[in-house]
């Protein structure tokens, strides 16, 4: 029972990081209807320039506000320089280009800041709390939980109760309707961009103290899962990231802990993505099918 | 070459394609002596990345997982050669080695146990397609990049946990070396790189019929426009199963070729990084397009080559070297890639939308959807059916 | 060609077969040097992941080629200048295919020295052999660099997983009575075959098994598993970052057995390095070594070492990569000096098998006719107060059943300049 809680328990804080990721990518797929494949490299890239900063001023903290700051100007740049050029209808173009984007980013900062492991220290103490026996969070982990929480509340309210996040919306699920009621569709696009972009460096920050730290390729395990998620809950639902990143920390949590043999996790994983697009194609949270004259 | 109104049948472009790639290779071959492995790559390549474009371009379907069923061929391939070797299906070996290394009188598989092997390749890969297919033709757009972006991440882990499958280390395979007329007079590493481009030779060929013929046709209905297709008597699901099936079987069937050349099986040959590399071949190729898909794998295998020599052409000191090798020919690649898409004219559909003109009129009602272009091989597939 | 004159032919070539016949012949075969050998110059060649997964390996590279740099200041060996060329193949065995090839017949090298990785570099074993280019000193610790009769041309350095293994079961065998022993290792060939020599050398299985894939940094759950179980030694079979990530995951969940890590995993600068602020979790690791500790600047090979790589190197500090890397260089040049000015391929290759080459190592190398291991052992070494010294004597076995045995050479001092002494 121990282990089942503890596994639980630790696999719902690396959900969270899951979410979080994913939700970048349900945003910019929502704006853009691609797959931003750079997002791991540019995520990395705002953490390591906000840590520069960082690591001789303010700390971890000054860092939760610089990251995302980096990561939506990447963003924006990335947008306006490429994307940008490609129109709505270059889908597949879009891919290869972020796949390009990625490997120049990641290169970049091996150049810059070398190949070694760069260690990002939590904030707080990552010594796990037991409670009754039970060892369930450390305080850094809880700070996680709290963050992604509140990033997914303000998303929510963003996109929901404000204008801005309804020209956000508009622009993306009909742009010529939106471009005739006056929406800068382009500008939103940006923002889109932007604000995706900024929220995986959100995440990027949350969960690099938890791993060996600083490298060029370290978010590239959590895109994948990430983006695994993502399907999982349906790309088109941000509560669809959300319940999908926190499902894929138990999948591979379970796995990893009753079976022993961690190779099993990612069968698992495909496993459990095949089942669910079996039943709904669209992901679990999918919307109505809308079939486009 | 055809008189004026009369299409050249699908067949005859297909087997002119074919001959055409089978004699550049063999002439490159010789022209680039030193690069024979790098051609072979591409050969192998060539193969799945075939049946790649096609699955996208002409069918729609966006598969992030090519390297896996390239796995599959390749360690279904490996163990039927093995399996065959062990059962004394050999010949002795052709003159070789002397000195030290003159242990290799070991004999050699018989010659016919590689399109054995290759075959079986191909047909496990087309098996393991048609069962991820039936789940995957419901799938749509990015949630089928997701489930074949999961597919393939499994091959690493599969080799760990299935015995007998030789982990990351993987498996020597004792494919046949050439014997010896043919051997001697041509190079062993030749041999093996006409070989695969007799099979991607036939590959083409076969996929250009098809795509150029009632199949092809069939494909791009399903794709453009399911309810229509549906209505006309097309059995949509069963189409998309087909060409996943056919995508898959050249992976395995390239894989295979891969085990051919380097006499060998790793889980590593075929990662995430294969799967991507194979997607943009066919992107820079142009989606659908197997002529095109050619120039694109000849790009992916060269540029990284080429990028890599620049860099040690240039002279810098050690701290620089340091920091430069490796990442600076990434940052090429990279670099080439980006500005390669970009700078392609505004999207396959200007260019279809000037072809449709003539044969749009048989068709009412249904704004955005392509004709065939002129020469029958599919663009871009309409808005509304990139993913939902 | 008419009955006569080809009767006449033929006794004319038998008369000159006759008078080119062996016991006609005064004077020797002129020597013809192998491909990538010239009067000036020797080329080697290496892959290395410089980029991608294992990029942490990259100063390997740039070690050996300042070794050699420095070699060739000082007139290189037996006259010839030593080139290296590296290549990158960003740690994917298909990229490892393809520069191999390239190094083999474009850039016509005379050997392989220190290819990089244990995946990588199975994937060009048998091409190796085919186009029998010498395959020297592999920088991984797989058994199977070690396979003379089927690999002749390739021959080990390190000293190899399962030997380190039994010398630490060796170890705990003899320290550690009444101690539950667990092992934590990567799901690959390097942990299974770690695991495998401590297994042997303790006599026993250990009491849990838990392992990780590279892809997932967060081990929680398995070390939750070895903490409940109540392990209170756990080996360790991980690369630095995984080293790193379980030190701390225990100190969170404050679980601390004793640490034992493979070599591989506890160069005390690499994973310090990464532990950053947490750098005292190191302290009472214990772990095992064969070469001079990079932490040491007063050893006198780890001077030399600093030496070189200040003057050909990054200007850097002396890690486990640089020492790693200049130890195999060295190697090179002595086997270079030893096979002579007139070197064949096999001629190399026996004076490899003649073994007894005396460098920055702990313990000999097991190089013979009969095998082609690298180094043959090891010694225990501490963290102690923040520094990582040896203790106790070396040990040397092998990865098949012979006992784990004491060695007691004292170590080899560096020549003046560097440079080995034929």
């Amino acid at each position: 029972m121990t282990r089942f809680l503890f596994l639980t328990i630790d696999g719902l804080a690396m959900g969270a990081v899951y979410a979080t990721f994913a939700l970048s990518l349900v945003l910019i797929w929502r704006a853009a209807r691609i797959v931003n494949f750079a997002q791991a490299a540019i995520s990395v890239a705002a953490v390591d320039v906000a840590w520069v900063v960082g690591s001789r001023v303010g700390g971890w903290w000054l860092g939760l506000l610089l990251a995302p700051l980096v990561g939506a100007l990447l963003g924006v740049l990335m947008q306006r320089f490429t994307m940008r050029r490609l129109g709505p209808e270059r889908h597949l173009d879009a891919i290869i280009v972020a796949i390009g984007v990625a490997m120049v980013v990641q290169a970049g900062l091996g150049m810059v800041f070398g190949l070694q492991y760069r260690p990002l220290p939590a904030p707080v103490s990552q010594t796990v709390l037991t409670v009754g026996g039970v060892p369930t969070l450390s305080p850094y982990k809880l700070v996680v939980l709290g963050a992604a929480a509140l990033l997914g509340v303000g998303l929510a309210l963003l996109f929901s109760r404000t204008a801005l996040g309804l020209r956000l919306r508009a622009s993306a699920l009909a742009p010529e309707v939106a471009r005739l009621l006056g929406v800068e569709v382009d500008r939103m696009t940006t923002l889109a961009w932007g604000l995706a972009a900024g929220v995986g460096a959100f995440a990027a920050l949350l969960v690099l103290p938890t791993g060996p730290g600083l490298h060029p390729t370290a978010m590239d395990g959590v895109f994948i899962t990430a983006f695994t998620a993502a399907v999982l809950g349906g790309l088109d639902s941000p509560v669809g990231a959300v319940v999908g990143g926190f499902a894929v920390g138990l999948v591979l949590n379970y796995v990893t802990g009753y079976t022993d043999e961690p190779n099993l996790a990612p069968i698992a994983l495909l496993g459990l993505l095949l089942a669910v697009l079996l039943v709904r194609p669209n992901g679990v949270f999918a919307g109505p099918t809308i079939r486009r004259a | 070459m055809r008189a004026f109104g009369q299409p050249t049948s699908p067949g005859a472009r297909g087997a002119a394609l074919g001959l055409v790639v089978l004699a550049a290779g063999v002439v490159a071959t010789y022209a680039l002596p030193g690069r024979l492995f790098a051609i072979g790559q591409v050969v192998a390549w060539l193969v799945a990345a075939a049946g790649l474009t096609i699955l996208v371009g002409q069918s729609g379907q966006l598969s992030l997982g090519q390297a896996g069923f390239m796995a599959t061929g390749a360690y279904a391939t490996a163990l039927t050669q093995n399996a065959l070797y062990a059962a004394g299906f050999t010949v002795s070996p052709p003159s070789g080695a002397s000195g030290r290394f003159g242990a290799s009188a070991a004999p050699t598989a018989a010659p016919w146990t590689l399109p054995v092997a290759l075959l079986a390749g191909a047909a496990v890969a087309a098996a393991v397609g048609a069962l991820l297919g039936l789940a995957a033709v419901r799938m749509r757009g990015a949630y089928l990049a997701g489930a074949t972006l999961a597919f393939g991440l499994i091959v690493t882990p599969v080799t760990a946990v299935v015995d007998g499958l030789g982990g990351e280390q993987g498996l020597r395979v004792h494919v046949p070396r050439a014997p010896d007329p043919l051997g001697t007079a041509v190079g062993e590493g030749r041999v093996r790189v006409w070989v695969a481009l007799v099979a991607a030779a036939l590959v083409l060929a076969v996929l250009v019929a098809a795509v150029r013929g009632r199949w092809g046709r069939t494909l791009r209905a399903a794709r453009d426009d399911e309810a229509a297709a549906a209505l006309v008597g097309i059995p949509v699901a069963r189409v998309r199963l087909a060409a996943f099936v056919v995508s898959a079987a050249t992976a395995g069937l390239g894989g295979g070729l891969y085990v051919y050349l380097t006499g060998t099986v790793l889980p590593g040959y075929f990662g995430l990084t294969t799967s991507l590399f194979l997607l943009v071949a066919v992107v820079i190729g142009g989606a659908g397009r197997l002529v095109g898909v050619i120039g694109g794998t000849l790009f992916v295998v060269a540029v990284p080559i080429v990028t890599t020599e620049v860099m040690a052409a240039v002279n810098a000191s050690p701290a620089l070297q340091a920091r430069l090798a490796g990442n600076a020919p990434l940052a090429l690649l990279g670099l080439c890639l980006v500005l390669v898409t970009l700078a392609r004219p505004g999207g396959r559909l200007a260019w279809l939308r000037r072809q449709v003109g003539v044969r749009r009129g048989a068709r009412v009602g249904s704004p955005g959807v392509h004709g065939p272009g002129r020469d029958g091989t599919g663009g871009k597939p309409p808005t509304r059916h990139v993913p939902e | 060609m008419r009955a006569p004159i080809r009767a006449a032919a033929l006794v004319a070539a038998t008369a000159l077969v006759a008078a080119c016949s062996p016991t006609n012949q005064p004077s020797p075969e002129p020597y013809v040097p192998p491909r990538g050998v010239t009067e000036t110059e020797i080329r080697l060649g290496t892959h290395q992941p410089l980029t991608g997964p294992a990029s942490s390996y990259s100063r390997v590279a740039l070690a050996m080629k300042a070794y050699f740099d420095h070699v060739n200041a000082h007139g290189g060996v037996h006259g010839r200048q030593i080139v290296l060329l590296i290549k990158d193949d960003g740690y994917n065995p298909a990229t490892t295919q393809t520069v191999v090839r390239e190094l083999v017949e474009q850039d016509e090298v005379f050997a392989i020295v220190g290819g990089l990785g244990t995946p990588t570099h199975s994937a060009v074993l048998d091409y190796l052999k085919e186009e029998q280019v010498p395959d020297l000193f592999v920088a991984s610790g797989a058994g199977s660099w070690n396979q003379p009769a089927r690999y002749p041309g390739t021959f080990g350095f390190q000293t190899d997983y399962t030997t380190e293994g039994k010398i630490v079961g060796h170890y705990l065998a003899e320290e550690s009575a009444g101690e539950m022993v667990c092992a934590f290792h990567q799901d690959d060939d390097f942990g299974r075959e770690f695991v495998a020599g401590v297994e042997a050398g303790l006599g026993t299985p250990v009491a849990l098994r838990q392992s990780y894939i590279t892809s997932n940094t967060n081990v929680a759950p398995q070390v939750q598993a070895m903490q409940s179980a109540g392990c209170t030694v756990v080996v360790l079979a991980t690369l630095p970052s995984f080293t790193a990530q379980v030190l701390r995951t225990a100190d969170q969940l404050s679980f601390r057995p004793q640490f034992i890590a493979s070599t591989a995993g506890s160069d005390y600068a690499t994973v310090g390095a990464i532990l950053g602020v947490d750098k005292a979790l190191l302290e009472g690791l214990i772990s095992t070594g064969y070469l001079p500790i990079a932490t040491h600047p007063d050893d006198p090979w780890i001077a030399l070492f600093q030496r070189i790589l200040d003057e050909y190197g990054d200007g850097g500090e002396v890690d486990n990569n640089v020492v790693v890397g200049m130890s195999i260089a060295y190697l090179t040049v002595q086997v270079l000096q030893r096979a002579g000015r007139e070197i064949t391929v096999d001629g190399l290759i026996t004076a490899i098998e003649e073994g007894e080459f005396r460098g920055p190592g702990l313990v000999p190398f097991a190089f013979s006719p009969t095998s082609h291991a690298g180094y043959s052992g090891g010694r225990m070494s501490k963290v102690t107060n923040g520094e990582q010294n040896y203790f106790g004597p070396a040990y040397v076995t092998d990865a098949g059943s012979a006992p784990v045995t004491e060695y007691t050479e004292p170590a080899a001092v560096p020549p003046p300049d560097g440079i080995p002494t034929p």
